[in-house]
């Protein structure tokens, strides 16, 4: 069955999405994804949608329930790369990603994970979506 | 049937006369226009079209028919660069319209019988007529393409984005904005931003004389894009009429930075993106 | 108004929501639209083509390449023969779901087009009409 790489970087995880999403691979994905930040015991998750044309409700929903999960799961999520005209399209149809963290590459994602994690170690820094 | 092909006939028999005056009616005509197309031009195109017109009034004189096809091509092709030299509306009608006289001489001439003269005439100048306005909706079209073209080529000359500092991106909005313009210059701001990976976008509109609510919207829809692709944005340049419209119009900036100068914007960004700026000693001591 | 193109394809399953959004893709490049609005078109191709297979149980897409003067326009037209939507205005709502998406198919869609139209009958089935002009 076809699947989306997760790699590991440091205490970080990295998806890059690559292909145009049918809806069981996001499934996948999302369950896969859960099961390796408990197993790696990762504090963060990178997602990579820089190579996404598209991203629509049903993404948008994976999205911000991987970004929950790994939450509760004790993780912060950061998705990054997204393309503008998906950004603007996203806008337009009204979804804002409500508690997902974005950055404009991997660098600056990881830039803001470490920050996260430094604040969260600090102990002020729940940060609401 | 029969007076149509009779038509043809005369036409077919006397095309040399027939485009020796037409070409005489359009120099002489006061809409040509000699800057714009040569008089070889002119006489070749006649010609042409009368040859057209000649093998398609054989087979009837409804333009609707297929075989009226080539005729309107070629006219078509003729009237697109009439326009693109910038031929006024006239000038293409007199085209058709200045054929009229010569095809009326020669019918005169060829045709006897009073009754038949009268219908072959009738025939002739409602044919033209038809074709004549034909090229006027072709005229018209044409224009339409080159107006819709020239907007989206002054789309493109919209606002540049400019690098103020590593990470500051900013945006100096002038002269008014509709939807269409600030669709592009949005669009071209947010493709910098990903070039660029600035984190920060200062979107000026000291030069915006007015917003009205769908340029609000636009405005922050952007900001709203740009935060979904990881990056800040601040608008600046807001002036008090601006300010009050922007409330009355029930508009919510609560969710975005503002500031009043675009100084005041950079030294935000430059605080968020961790620079600093100092004055140095040398210029404290002379100031 | 004419119409250069005009095809059929069915929606049979989650891979046929892939295939129409690569074939949106394709038509909205042909009739020359800008990378932001084929976005739009894609997405919203993608959000209708997941009703009608959710919702109206599968069903098919008639895509039409149109032109009317200078203006290009593509136009899509989702059908099914589903359940029907008993409440259309109320489906219309931002955040209104019975499946797994957010709510936003519908109302989404409405806004990234130009022209939107919604029949719907209880127990016949369900066909929505999308369009974008440029």
């Amino acid at each position: 069955m076809e699947r989306i790489p997760i790699l590991k970087m440091g205490s970080f995880l990295l998806v890059t999405v690559q292909v145009d999403m049918h809806d069981r691979l996001a499934m996948t994905l999302q369950d896969d994804l859960t099961g390796r930040i408990v197993k790696d015991r990762a504090h963060g998750v990178l997602i990579d949608i820089s190579s996404l044309e598209i991203v629509d409700s049903f993404i948008g929903r994976m999205i911000g329930n991987i970004a929950s999960m790994a939450r509760v799961l004790d993780a912060e999520t950061v998705v990054v790369g997204m393309r503008p005209a998906v950004a603007i399209t996203l806008v337009e149809l009204g979804l804002s990603l409500p508690g997902v963290r974005t950055a404009l590459n991997v660098d600056q994602g990881v830039e803001l994970l470490k920050e996260c994690i430094e604040e969260r170690a600090q102990g002020n820094g729940h940060v609401a979506g | 049937m029969e007076k149509r092909t009779k038509l043809a006939e005369i036409v077919g028999s006397q095309q040399d006369t027939i485009l020796k005056d037409w070409v005489d009616f359009q120099l002489n005509a006061i809409t040509l226009r000699r800057d714009l197309m040569k008089e070889s031009e002119l006489r070749e195109q006649s010609r042409e079209f009368l040859n057209l017109f000649t093998q398609a009034a054989q087979t009837g004189s409804d333009v609707g028919e297929a075989t009226w096809k080539p005729v309107k091509d070629f006219l078509g092709q003729i009237t697109r660069s009439r326009v693109l030299l910038g031929f006024p509306p006239s000038e293409t009608a007199t085209f058709i319209f200045s054929l009229k006289q010569p095809l009326f001489d020669v019918i005169r001439a060829a045709v006897k019988d009073p009754k038949d003269l009268v219908t072959d005439m009738w025939t002739t100048t409602t044919l033209l007529d038809k074709i004549g306005l034909y090229v006027m909706e072709l005229h018209q079209q044409n224009r339409e393409e080159v107006i819709h073209r020239q907007q989206e080529e002054l789309l493109e000359l919209s606002t540049p984005v400019v690098q103020l500092f590593e990470n500051i991106l900013a945006l100096p909005l002038i002269g008014t904005l509709d939807s269409a313009r600030t669709q592009v210059v949005m669009e071209n701001l947010l493709q910098r931003i990903v070039e660029t990976g600035a984190t920060i976008s200062i979107i000026d509109i000291t030069g915006v004389p007015t917003v009205d609510t769908l340029v609000a919207q636009h405005l922050l829809k952007t900001v709203a894009a740009a935060r979904l692709m990881g990056a800040d944005c601040i608008i600046s340049g807001i002036r008090p009429q601006i300010a009050q419209t922007i409330v009355h119009l029930g508009v919510d900036l609560s969710e975005v930075t503002t500031k009043a100068t675009l100084a005041d914007a950079f030294m935000i960004a430059l605080q968020r993106t961790g620079a600093t700026v100092t004055k140095s000693a040398a210029s404290k001591t002379k100031g | 108004m004419a119409t250069l193109r005009d095809e059929i394809y069915p929606i049979r399953s989650s891979d046929d929501i892939v295939k129409v959004r690569q074939i949106t893709r394709e038509w909205a490049l042909m009739q020359t639209f800008s990378l932001v609005d084929q976005t739009k078109i894609v997405t919203a191709a993608s959000e209708l083509a997941r009703n009608t297979l959710e919702h109206g149980r599968g069903g098919e897409v008639r895509i039409q390449a149109l032109q009317e003067g200078p203006r290009r326009g593509l136009r899509l037209t989702f059908t099914d023969q589903g359940p029907g939507i008993p409440d259309l205005a109320k489906a219309l709502q931002d955040g209104f779901t019975t499946g797994n998406g957010m709510g936003l198919g519908l109302s989404g869609s409405k806004r990234l087009m130009n022209d939107f139209d919604i029949q719907s009958e209880v127990g016949k089935g369900t066909t929505v009409m999308i369009a974008r002009w440029k």
